[in-house]
């Protein structure tokens, strides 16, 4: 079933954080999404997934505006994403919080000031929030790895980093991209676990993904919702999920 | 993009110790901005130097020489004091000459002794009497001076200087046009080399930039961490190359010692606090060269 306008809403009520109307994005011509329509509700949980090449990173930067649509019409947090205007989008960054897969650091500086970055580039005082920084470094488990440069981290202590930078402006939204994709399947639970406890706490998940198993053990513990993207455009996943 | 240039330059002036950590502190670009900076400083004090210089030297040569004439009398033994005493009669009722005096032999030994050497023996040579004349503002009639000379003291020839004045004159104030021209010039090059630098710097930074820009840094703060980092590097390069140029112009031997024209270049009086602006200036054209060159880069790579 492809979805349509407003559609795929989750339980949860409030405003959509993120709403794509009839979105569309190419490159030089050729389309790489059609047709989406959703919104995603705040609280909710999303699983998006698709082959390799689908566009799921193209709909995860579409949210973060790091891509503009080339058609129709998305919000985000209610307000149009200009693309010319860097400071709104810098400002709606601040709300979401974003893990990629191959999760990028600024390798000269240790890793708790990586985590601490959003605070920083905001204005906020790290040193104000050191107590927070440091439970936060404890709840990813990388409390043992202050110090480190992130050259010296290995693939999933570098996935919790990312997650620990998401998170620590406490954004409404995180998307993740592959979040699992360079880890072995214990750290990919325990992973999994922390996005799951961030539901709990009211914040909204998309994450992109190929990892059934994943998705399978989520589902036995939040209730989440899975689009799938072919041809270009969103479907809702099957049942088999 | 909105990068606010006071913003900028509140922040470059407060400093932020959180943004000064997200450049590299090193790469290729320190050492480049910092002796670029340095050389170019150097050559503006020496740049200065010659401008400033070659201003009083058109300024003496211009005014001050303009009211000073020489009358040089040269007649056969016996008739050179005769003459210079007609000419000095000639000289006091002249309207516009406000003193006139005749060298002594010393004078004119001193006079001779760059071309001669200390050992010329005047007493053995026919030596013209030379007079100096003073003009007053209005200055004289030199055409009817020489006329009227030519009449009652045939061997006086009057050279009020114009005919060597008027060439150095136009020479120093080309070599001062040619000075600031070469400020402007080194302020230019600074400008294209930090630029370049900046330019590097960013590019080489592009995952740096696209990782401040996903926790949601504004471009206004990348930018100014940048433009804080190049200005300061400038800034202490400029300084750097300053003093070095300053101690290089004091080392200039003093005109008053050689008495040449060329040891004439350099500073003197309030001159000699120009230079200082020449790091505040290279600060300011890194400022602008980087605060461009972010601008360019940052909607380049958003």
């Amino acid at each position: 079933m492809q979805l349509r306008q407003k559609q795929h809403r989750s339980g949860k009520a409030g405003r959509a954080v993120i709403e794509f109307n009839d979105v569309a994005y190419g490159y030089s011509g050729d389309a790489i999404l059609e047709n989406i329509s959703l919104e995603i509700a705040p609280g909710s949980f999303h699983f998006l997934t698709g082959p390799s090449g689908a566009g799921k990173t193209t709909f995860l930067k579409l949210c973060y505006a790091a891509l503009t649509p080339t058609r129709g019409d998305l919000r985000v947090f209610g307000g149009h994403i200009h693309p010319s205007n860097r400071t709104a989008i810098a400002m709606i960054r601040r709300r979401i919080g974003v893990v990629h897969q191959d999760c990028q650091f600024l390798d000269h500086l240790p890793v708790e000031d990586n985590i601490a970055l959003p605070l920083s580039v905001s204005g906020q005082s790290v040193a104000d929030q050191s107590e927070n920084l440091f439970e936060l470094m404890n709840w990813v488990g990388l409390s043992g790895r202050i110090g480190a440069l992130p050259p010296e981290l290995s693939g999933g202590e570098r996935q919790r980093a990312a997650l620990a930078r998401a998170v620590i402006m406490s954004p409404e939204v995180i998307l993740a991209d592959e979040p699992t994709g360079n880890v072995d399947w214990e750290m990919s639970q325990r992973l999994l676990r922390l996005l799951i406890e961030l539901n709990k706490m009211g914040k909204t998940i998309l994450i992109a993904t190929h990892d059934m198993a994943l998705i399978r053990a989520a589902k036995a513990e939040v209730q989440a919702r899975v689009l799938r993207i072919s041809n270009r455009t969103l479907h809702a996943a099957g049942a088999d999920l | 993009m909105s990068i606010s240039i006071f913003e900028t330059l509140k922040s470059l002036w407060v400093g932020n110790k959180a943004a000064d950590r997200i450049v590299p502190p090193s790469g290729f670009t320190v050492g480049l901005t910092l002796f670029s900076a340095a050389a170019m400083a150097f050559l503006a004090v020496f740049a200065l130097a010659v401008a400033l210089a070659s201003g009083r030297l058109a300024q003496s040569w211009g005014d001050d020489l303009a009211r000073a004439s020489t009358l040089r009398i040269s007649a056969p033994d016996g008739q050179q004091d005769v003459q210079t005493e007609a000419a000095l009669r000639i000289l006091s009722q002249t309207e516009g000459v406000s003193s006139a005096r005749a060298l002594d032999d010393d004078e004119v030994q001193a006079l001779l002794e760059p071309w001669f050497g200390p050992d010329l023996p005047a007493d053995k040579l026919t030596i013209p009497r030379l007079i100096e004349i003073t003009q007053d503002g209005r200055g004289f009639d030199a055409q009817g001076l020489r006329l009227r000379l030519q009449a009652e003291v045939p061997g006086a020839v009057l050279d009020d200087h114009a005919s060597w004045r008027t060439p150095l004159v136009k020479a120093a104030t080309r070599l001062r046009v040619f000075g600031w021209f070469s400020i402007l010039l080194i302020s230019l090059t600074i400008a294209s080399i930090v630029t370049l630098a900046a330019n590097a710097a960013l590019a080489a930074n592009a995952q740096i930039i696209a990782v401040l820009r996903l926790v949601g840094a504004t471009d206004s703060y990348i930018a100014t961490a940048f433009i804080r980092r190049f200005t300061l590097r400038s800034l202490v390069g400029a300084s750097l190359g300053t003093a070095a140029g300053f101690i290089a112009v004091m080392l200039m031997p003093s005109n008053a010692e050689a008495g040449a024209f060329l040891t004439g270049l350099g500073f003197k009086g309030w001159h000699w606090l120009v230079p200082i602006l020449v790091p505040v200036l290279t600060a300011c054209v890194a400022f602008i060269a980087t605060y461009v060159a972010s601008r360019r880069v940052l909607r380049r790579l958003a």
